[in-house]
């Protein structure tokens, strides 16, 4: 579904990435797991096009999307939830939801959009009408996924949304992802925090300084003596 | 029967202060109640003063006449300051070429009027049109190609952007100071207060502006595109919305309300230069940053604070002072509260 062929990025003047393949078929949830300064972020906001000056092919249901404005990739069915979450802090609640299919036109279905999000996410119901600013930080979290489903997407790519969160809230997101999943939204996730991501995904792939120098069924990865000792602790 | 009304414009006062701080949250964040609130509250403060007035014997009459040319002055310089705050809002950049929106405005106003004998309603539509246009132009050429350079960069290619304008104005509409066909000479009077036709208009049509901008930004797709790109850019792209586009949907209407001011004041001033959008664009911008830049009501609110204040010194001091009140304010305001009247402390990102 989502095929990226040897992908380079510059980023500021470093080489970010350096040769990237993956493939994410439809209906899978991919993990991409790494240390700090892997490249993971990076390797999502190159899909979206947020950074540009990249090498390689990125294509998305046979289409190539390489050098798609980022308007028109959203477009196309790819919804990427940020790092640190970026909600709109001055809209309230349901702004920021309704921002989020700000692509559609089918107002109804909208509607039953945002209902299907509040019963996702109840606790998003009882601050409908407050400011996502002064959400705490799981609520902003499932606010930005929330945002990010309201686009109808056909792949989800989740930036890191363990960051930051209590271990309990970090297993309810997850869980979560793993129901969005089943309800047949594709997911390709990045995370530091490895346990969790290869709990749930089906395949995986380590980034190392811009390299993927693993991959394989996430079962298997989490079996791995080497991804044990680097990213599981021992 | 004064001190009770006095003592009860003080306990609506009161109650309506406490109201606001007990339930913040619930009126900051509805546009309506916002509205209505600071309405009722600029009624009352027009009690409060009248009453403060009765009580030293001084003369209304007077007070409130310049009050009310402040307030149509101010008006003016509210819906430059708007472009100011709005352009600031989503790109952190201090249009500086905004006061010479203003003034192609004027010019655009002047020749609908003057050699094309449009009636004033349609050269206002044409002025603003003309003034909108010429900001996205402005945006096009000067700041796009600038998008991912430093701001100072975007800065100093404003300010040259705006010299650039007044130059080609002098060349193009010449140097001498046109007049603008005198309009709306009639005068309305409200019990003993006299108020010009045309300071009237000029009220009435920022007003209705305004409205019209309010709803644009909190209701319509666009205007929350807008509001979004400010707030998290990255995260509006993210959810498909088209930033370069709406950053010219931004100055487009930022200069749409320029050119109107522009338009506006010189029915009022009829005289119209090249150079006329230096002085009104600097006050402009201190209107944008005393109200709080980046923040719309902030920009009425200290388009009107520096309207009134500059006809009120003139009245009572000297007019030598007219000028130095706005930058006085400006150094007032950045000493006691830099982010501005309606300003939250933000930090920086790095």
């Amino acid at each position: 579904m989502l095929k990226i062929e040897d992908l380079h990025v510059y980023y500021g003047g470093i080489h970010a990435i350096k040769g990237i393949s993956l493939n994410v078929s439809e209906g899978q949830i991919v993990s991409l797991i790494g240390a700090n300064g892997a490249g993971k972020s990076t390797c999502l906001n190159t899909i979206s096009n947020l950074v540009q000056n990249s090498k390689g092919k990125i294509s998305f249901m046979g289409k190539n999307i390489t050098n798609a404005p980022p308007h028109k990739i959203v477009k196309y069915g790819v919804a990427q939830v940020p790092e640190g979450r970026k909600v709109f802090p001055q809209m309230s609640v349901s702004e920021n939801l309704d921002m989020g299919a700000y692509t559609r036109n089918d107002k109804l279905g909208v509607k039953e959009d945002k209902q299907k999000v509040f019963k996702l996410f109840p606790r998003l119901l009882e601050r409908e009408n407050q400011l996502a600013g002064t959400l705490s930080g799981g609520e902003q979290q499932m606010l930005a996924i929330g945002r990010g489903l309201m686009a109808k997407p056909k792949i989800m790519l989740l930036d890191e949304p363990s960051m930051g969160l209590a271990p309990l809230l970090v297993r309810e997101i997850f869980s979560i992802i793993d129901e969005i999943n089943s309800q047949g939204t594709t997911i390709l996730l990045v995370e530091q925090n490895a346990n969790m991501a290869l709990s749930i995904a089906d395949y995986a792939y380590v980034l190392e300084t811009g390299r993927i120098v693993l991959k394989g069924e996430a079962k298997t990865l989490a079996a791995d003596e080497k991804v044990k000792e680097a990213y599981l602790g021992g | 029967m004064l001190p009770a009304l006095g003592f009860i414009i003080c306990a609506i006062f009161l109650a309506m202060i406490w109201a606001l701080f007990k339930n913040k949250k619930r009126i900051s964040s509805s546009p309506i109640g916002r509205f209505f609130f600071g309405f009722l509250l600029i009624i009352l403060s027009i009690g409060a003063v009248n009453y403060f007035l009765v009580g030293i014997n001084a003369n209304r009459l007077y007070f409130w006449q310049q009050t009310i040319y402040g307030v149509s002055l101010g008006s003016v310089y509210a819906l430059i300051a708007l472009g100011y705050t709005m352009v600031y809002g989503i790109i952190r950049l201090i249009n500086f070429a905004h006061g010479e929106i203003y003034m192609i405005g004027a010019y655009a106003g002047f020749f609908a009027v003057a050699s094309l004998g449009l009636p004033f309603f349609l050269a206002l539509m044409f002025a603003m049109l003309t003034s909108a246009l010429a900001g996205v132009l402005v945006e096009r050429i000067a700041y796009k190609p600038l998008r991912k350079a430093p701001r100072l960069a975007v800065l100093i290619t404003a300010i040259g952007m705006s010299l650039l304008l007044q130059n080609v104005g002098q060349k193009v509409f010449g140097s001498i100071p046109r007049s603008f066909p005198r309009q709306f000479t009639g005068l309305y009077r409200i019990g003993e207060l006299n108020i010009d036709q045309s300071r009237a208009i000029i009220f009435v049509i920022t007003f209705l502006l305004m409205l019209i901008l309010q709803y644009f930004v909190v209701y319509t797709k666009p205007g929350k595109a807008m509001r979004a790109v400010s707030q998290e850019r990255d995260a509006a792209q993210l959810v498909g919305v088209n930033v370069d586009r709406t950053i010219a949907l931004t100055f487009f209407v930022g200069s749409l309300l320029a050119g109107a001011a522009g338009i506006l004041v010189a029915i009022v001033f009829p005289q119209i230069r090249p150079t006329m959008g230096l002085m009104p664009g600097l006050k402009a911008f201190v209107a944008a940053v005393i109200g709080g830049i980046g923040i719309i009501p902030g920009a009425v609110l200290g388009g009107l604070i520096i309207g009134v204040s500059e006809n009120l010194v003139t009245a009572y001091v000297s007019s030598s002072w007219r000028d130095a009140i706005a930058f006085g304010l400006l150094i007032l305001i950045l000493l006691l509260k830099p982010s501005g009247i309606l300003g939250r402390n933000v930090k920086e990102k790095v």
